[in-house]
């Protein structure tokens, strides 16, 4: 039984973004599929050029513990956002783009990276993924 | 029937386990593929990931500061 992983990729923090990949990674190399569900904040981080720009969750400092995780994770040879998500696509991973918050935040389909991105939806698309997973969070 | 190496040398969290199902959708039945690295959990969850797709763990050997894993593709991945 292979199995499936759903997550919300809510928050658009830079350390939340990176646990979604590290999982949905993981989840893939264990041989199970994996949606990202990317809404509000999230969905910043399919914006063109958006993908490392989101701020630390705690510890930010107008962007300088930002810098000193970065470095820190480069130090202790943690892969990079991108190449994370080009190892998510090439393993297979869905990235599901929400709808309503590119109608609430005024964002259109030029400025996002449709080239990652598998499906645009809404709840009920989130929903479908969920029933059928084995796992489901919501960072 | 051939042999893949993969260096995860010195690669952290989740990199590894990555690297190794790569290799394992690459590889054709029959082929083996050993890696070899430093990073201490995914000398665990390897053999972990390797039983959850069904394929064959063959051994887990320490040399030194690293490990080396060698898995047989027995199943298409």
């Amino acid at each position: 039984m292979a199995g499936k992983t759903t997550i919300v990729v809510h928050s658009g923090d830079m350390d939340k973004v990176i646990s979604a990949f590290i999982i949905g990674n993981g989840s893939l190399s264990m041989g199970m599929e994996v949606s990202l569900y990317f809404t509000f904040w999230g969905l910043n981080r399919l914006k063109k050029g958006g993908l490392d720009k989101g701020p630390l969750s705690k510890m930010n400092m107008l962007g300088l513990g930002r810098r000193m995780i970065k470095g820190r994770m480069a130090k202790a040879n943690v892969a990079t956002l991108e190449t994370m998500v080009k190892d998510f696509k090439e393993l297979g991973g869905k990235i599901i783009a929400c709808e309503m918050t590119m109608e609430v935040m005024g964002i259109t389909k030029e400025q996002l990276r449709t080239d990652w991105i598998d499906e645009f939806g809404a709840v009920g698309t989130y929903i479908n993924e969920a029933r059928k997973s084995d796992i489901t969070l919501f960072v | 029937m051939a042999q893949i190496d993969l260096d995860c040398r010195h690669q952290n969290c989740p990199v590894p386990l990555v690297q190794v199902r790569k290799a394992l959708k690459k590889a054709a039945i029959g082929d083996i593929i050993e890696v070899v690295g430093t990073h201490s959990a995914s000398k665990k969850e390897i053999p972990m990931a390797v039983e959850a797709q069904g394929q064959e763990l063959l051994d887990v050997k320490d040399q030194g500061q690293e490990w080396v894993i060698r898995i047989k593709k027995v199943k298409e991945a």
